[in-house]
């Protein structure tokens, strides 16, 4: 069986020059729950498009406060707004909360590798996401979409704490009356009006519509639910070969140059942040220990 | 009770059991449906009974002072519901509530624990049935616990 690779996609402004900022305008903040929020943003040299590819990432330079990798979570197809969907965690992503409409952020990106968005072409399409990994799903969503007659089923797959924590509430609903889209959500638990799927996300993944031995799978969420989730997949069929996941790690230069996001012998800021699963299940299980 | 034979020997729980075992299982079961809202047990009271669902989906809730019913769990249609008849002293741990109209089999878990004495043969194959999905379950239950999403969860 021919392998599947990791493929990657360079920018232009990659090609210009990898760690050049370039500073775009905050046009619109969306809320998406209490510690989330998406930015919208447009350059302010008023250059042309960005291009991407599902799966890519931003480097995002909240000014004299710091840099952090975001995956860029808006539609591919589109020329802009670019869009991050960021939770705010920590020192940079806290700042990047309180940023407001017309304030400037810097940007430099797009880098890493992207979702088998061909070699997923003829398959059914499993889309496993947890929490803020519904985010660099979504462009691979938007392209499954706009190009639905190269792929089989799509199912998307998606926990959450609580309801509360869903991301693109609206859009998802959107998602979930489409006939030629399969939308099952889950949350860990729940109070009050909800009631859909209570259970970790795992749980859905014996009772999705898909051919096991027909299927590409993309996961994404924090590494333990990534851990369980590669498990259920294989339980059920799908082969480590067709299973994608999306590792984080903390990052510097994003261009492979200053090691600070090794992962054994890979970069994730180059040879990833999208891996198939047998090409880095090594450091996926070293992190147990 | 040809009907009754005909879903218990369809659902994925007792894929390849013998024939005269399922005639044993028909013998405890019957037909039943919650409305929406409805409680199918509560936590504390006898739990004298399973279910295989047939249609609809059950939510499984603890009430938490202060904050009322929390919901852990839901079953859907094809899963079972309930293992607690199994375990002495037979006690149901959680509410169970039908979140909409949910059609049923129930096995009565009294009648099913004195056949599974008379014919350990039927005991050990709802046995090794049941271990795989206390298993699952203590699985999913970890995972759940783990809290993966939460703030400093990675
Ligand atoms: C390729 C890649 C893509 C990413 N895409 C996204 C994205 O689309 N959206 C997004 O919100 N984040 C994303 N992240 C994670 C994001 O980069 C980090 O959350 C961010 O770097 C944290 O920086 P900080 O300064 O806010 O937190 P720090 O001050 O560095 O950390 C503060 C606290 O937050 C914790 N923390 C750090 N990172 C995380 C995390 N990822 N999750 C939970 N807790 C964390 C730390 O352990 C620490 O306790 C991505 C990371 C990578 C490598
Ligand atoms: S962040 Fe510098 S090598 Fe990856």
């Amino acid at each position: 069986m021919a392998k599947m690779q990791n493929k990657s996609k360079t920018s232009d402004i990659s090609l210009i020059d990898p760690m050049l900022v370039q500073a775009y305008t905050i046009q619109r903040v969306v809320r998406e729950t209490f510690d989330t929020f998406s930015l919208e943003l447009e350059p302010q040299s008023g250059g042309g498009e960005f291009k991407f590819a599902p799966g890519q990432f931003n480097m995002l330079y909240v000014y004299g406060v710091g840099e952090v990798p975001i995956s860029i979570s808006g539609d591919p197809s589109k020329e802009k707004p670019l869009i991050h969907t960021t939770r705010a965690v920590g020192t940079v992503t806290k700042a990047m909360k309180n940023l407001k409409v017309g304030d400037t952020i810097g940007i430099r990106g797009p880098y890493g590798s992207s979702w088998p968005v061909k070699e997923a072409e003829g398959y059914d399409v499993v889309i496993v996401a947890g929490g803020i990994g519904l985010a660099p799903l979504r462009p691979v969503i938007y392209y499954l979409l706009q190009h639905r007659n190269k792929y089989g089923r799509i199912v998307l797959l998606y926990g959450t704490r609580t309801p509360e924590d869903m991301l693109y509430r609206k859009q998802l609903e959107k998602w979930r009356s489409r006939f030629d889209l399969e939308t099952y959500l889950t949350v860990d638990r729940a109070t009050g009006s909800w009631r859909g799927n209570v259970g970790v996300v795992t749980t859905l993944i014996g009772r999705a519509p898909f051919d096991p031995l027909h299927s590409v799978a993309v996961v994404c969420g924090p590494e333990i639910m990534m851990r369980y989730t590669v498990l259920e997949l294989l339980k059920r069929g799908v082969d480590e070969e067709k299973t994608y996941i999306s590792m984080e790690r903390n990052m510097k230069c994003g261009i492979g140059l200053c090691g600070h996001c090794q992962l054994g012998s890979s970069f994730v800021c180059k040879d990833g942040p999208v891996y198939r699963y047998d090409n880095i299940k090594h450091a996926f299980t070293m992190w147990e220990m | 009770m040809e009907n009754l034979e005909r879903i218990l020997t369809e659902h994925p729980f007792l894929t390849g059991m013998d024939k005269k075992h399922i005639q044993t299982l028909v013998g405890c079961a019957s037909n039943v449906a919650f409305k929406e809202g409805e409680f199918i047990f509560k936590e504390g009271s006898d739990a004298d009974s399973f279910y295989f669902i047939r249609h609809g989906r059950v939510q499984i809730e603890t009430h938490v002072p202060q904050k009322g019913a929390i919901v852990i769990r839901s079953r859907e249609a094809g899963e079972i519901l309930g293992w607690s008849w199994l375990v002495p002293p037979y006690k149901w741990h959680f509410d169970a509530r039908a979140v909409e109209l949910t059609r049923a089999i129930v096995l009565d878990g009294k009648c099913l624990r004195d056949k599974c004495e008379d014919d350990h043969d039927l005991g050990y194959e709802i046995m090794k049935r049941f271990n795989l999905i206390i298993a699952e379950r203590l699985e999913q239950t970890r995972f759940q616990l783990m809290d993966v999403y939460g703030k400093n969860a990675k």
